[in-house]
């Protein structure tokens, strides 16, 4: 499969009215998970946080293609 | 004094009570003659309720204030007979863009609802929307006190009194019910010792409104991160008469009197419009703003609504769009509880419904001023990556939160709901606001929404309308709390006594998930409240009774 840049968030326990709040949903818990971090321990997390998930997803082909998209403009 | 806009002045007039006339009994006194405080008192008016309204002041907003009318609001205020005006001379738009940094992220349309009566939403001055609301009070017959500022109330078992200040003394007033919509800073709250909760966010804004001939279209431009003002937000909207909204982010360390002064604002325009560009100064502030609201907003016999009863941050127009919802929702529940045909614990209700309906506007806006001005710097690095992959990434512009525009509610989980016992699909589910539709309504276009609010409606769908058996329904016109057959057809047909809506374009239908049969309960503020694949007389009415607190 490759790499999905389309809106993508969902939550099975929740029926949403709004196309925005999954996202949003989504993007309060991120910034929640850092709160009251240093910024070094943020930096940590976030590493934590790309390998959890890189292994989650696991096809290395999609995560080829998403690095090399994080890197453009870096 | 504004260059495009002159303040009307209204009369003071000396009460009577002060010369001794007799202290008559109100039955419903609003305090406060902004938006809301107004909007509840047309929406009384026009439930047959009289009403009386006092306000401290004798004008209209200054300054430009609120400024985003949406969808909602306008069909509230279109049940309260100014929404043509707002309409009318408000600016619509649907283009909004994004930039970050030197370039634009990407540009959105939020194409308004094609057939539906109303816009997405319209910009207006505020003080435009409440000349058009005193107008209307003055045809209409409601009766305003300027210059009368309340200074004490108190509470009995049957009756609030007031203590009203004027420029020729203080007198006392009696009101049966007291709407309190006297703003932000509430004096009736604070007077009442009620406290209200929340947090605040530790920023300050520059709001300029300027004059300009400028070629630029009617649309949203925000700005993250601007090189014209670095590390902050700018925001850009057209008002009516070629007045602009220019909004600075400015920091919380920002002194406001000095930020307010021509020196320092003309100089931040002018860098982001360029030298060229000719405009004047038509009215400054600098504000900052909590996100928070009182526990519950009915304290007996005194009801908040608005700002007195909840506060948002200003992105996502969820200000006063959400106080003119709070008095659509409150108005008929009050008249029916002055009519004796409820109980008092319908009120509650005002305050389950709306205090959801506040925590989904905070909710929201917290959120929009949390991705505008990050708290941390974990939190800026992921807005400013969310930002540059929004220029190619569709998933990412979804991200991109500069003010989620205000939309209503859906009291999905309201006790005056009455469960669906059948499927259905969509989103017309009991407590949500119903969807307008086109229709055709003897012979002339219309909107479904022109033809619904201010009492229970029972919409009866066929596809031969001929075949509705009115008679089972009839006894629901003449019960305690009336209810109104309306029947909604593909097909035209005239049947006495009962209005006919032929839904020409099918819109209905597949906004409601609509078939032969179905039948939809509307409450008086354009609500759902149930709905049925097939109407039965009997479970309209135990409808009505739950909508109520009757059962």
């Amino acid at each position: 499969m490759p790499l999905q840049l389309q809106p993508n968030f969902h939550d099975a326990a929740k029926r949403y009215i709004r196309d925005f709040s999954p996202g949003d949903d989504f993007y309060q818990l991120l910034i929640d998970t850092h709160r009251d971090l240093t910024d070094e321990q943020s930096a940590q997390v976030n590493a934590k946080l790309v390998l959890l998930l890189s292994n989650h997803i696991g096809d290395i082909a999609v995560l080829r293609e998403a690095m090399a998209l994080a890197r453009e403009g870096a | 004094m504004l260059k495009s806009y002159t303040y009307p002045k209204f009369a003071y007039q000396r009460p009577p009570e002060l010369d001794g006339g007799p202290a008559k009994r109100h039955p419903i006194i609003v305090v406060g003659a902004g938006p809301v405080g107004l909007a509840a008192a047309l929406d009384a008016q026009q439930h047959g309720l009289p009403v009386l309204v006092l306000d401290d002041d004798d004008t209209v907003s200054v300054g430009s204030r609120g400024l985003c009318y949406a969808k909602r609001a306008l069909e509230i205020l279109d049940r309260c007979g100014v929404g043509d005006p707002v309409a009318d001379k408000g600016v619509s738009w649907s283009v909004g863009r994004t930039f970050f940094g030197e370039g634009e992220v990407f540009r959105f349309d939020l194409q308004p609802d094609a057939d539906h009566k109303r816009p997405g939403m319209v910009n207006l001055q505020q003080y435009y929307l409440e000349e058009y609301q005193v107008r209307r009070c003055e045809q209409v017959g409601v009766e305003i006190r300027w210059k009368n500022k309340v200074v004490s109330v108190r509470q009995q078992s049957d009756r609030v009194e007031l203590n009203v200040e004027t420029p020729d003394g203080v007198y006392v007033l009696e009101a049966d019910w007291l709407i309190v919509c006297d703003g932000a800073r509430s004096p009736i709250r604070a007077m009442m010792g009620l406290d209200v909760e929340g947090r605040i966010f530790m920023d300050r804004f520059l709001i300029a409104d300027v004059i300009m001939k400028a070629p630029f279209p009617a649309e949203r431009w925000f700005w993250f991160d601007p090189p014209f003002h670095r590390n902050q937000s700018v925001l850009l909207h057209r008002e009516a008469d070629d007045v602009w909204r220019i909004d600075f982010q400015l920091g919380w360390d920002a002194d406001p009197a000095e930020e307010k002064k021509p020196e320092r604002v003309i100089p931040r325009i002018k860098a982001m419009l360029g030298h060229d560009r000719e405009f004047e100064l038509e009215w400054v502030s600098v504000y900052t703003f909590q996100c928070r609201r009182m526990a519950r907003f009915n304290h007996g016999r005194v009801l908040f609504a608005g700002d007195a009863a909840h506060q948002v941050s200003p992105f996502g127009a969820r200000g006063a769009n959400s106080g003119i919802q709070d008095t659509d929702n409150l108005v008929w529940k009050l008249k029916l509880v002055i009519q004796g045909d409820a109980p008092a614990r319908l009120l509650d209700t005002y305050s389950e419904e709306r205090t959801f309906a506040a925590d989904e506007n905070i909710l929201n806006s917290t959120r929009s001023t949390d991705f505008i001005t990050p708290k941390s710097a974990a939190s800026r690095t992921f807005r400013n990556a969310v930002l540059q992959l929004a220029q190619k990434h569709p998933f990412a512009r979804k991200l991109v939160n500069s003010g989620r525009l205000s939309v209503p509610a859906h009291y999905t989980g309201s006790s005056l709901n009455t469960a669906d016992s059948d499927v259905f699909a969509g989103l017309m589910e009991p407590g949500a606001p119903m969807d307008d539709a086109p229709i055709v309504v003897d012979g002339r276009p219309g909107w479904l929404l022109d033809q619904l609010g201010n009492r229970f409606q029972l919409l009866l769908y066929a596809d031969d309308p001929e075949r509705v058996p009115l008679d089972a329904f009839a006894a629901l016109k003449d019960a305690r709390i009336p209810v109104e057959p309306i029947i909604v057809s593909p097909n035209a047909a005239r049947r006495g006594g009962v209005r006919v809506l032929q839904d020409v374009k099918g819109l209905f239908a597949k906004r409601y998930d609509a078939r032969d049969g179905t039948a939809w309960l509307a409450r008086p503020d354009q609500h759902v409240c149930a709905r049925w694949r097939a109407a039965d007389p009997a479970k309209v009415r135990a409808a009505v009774a739950r909508a109520t607190c009757t059962a």
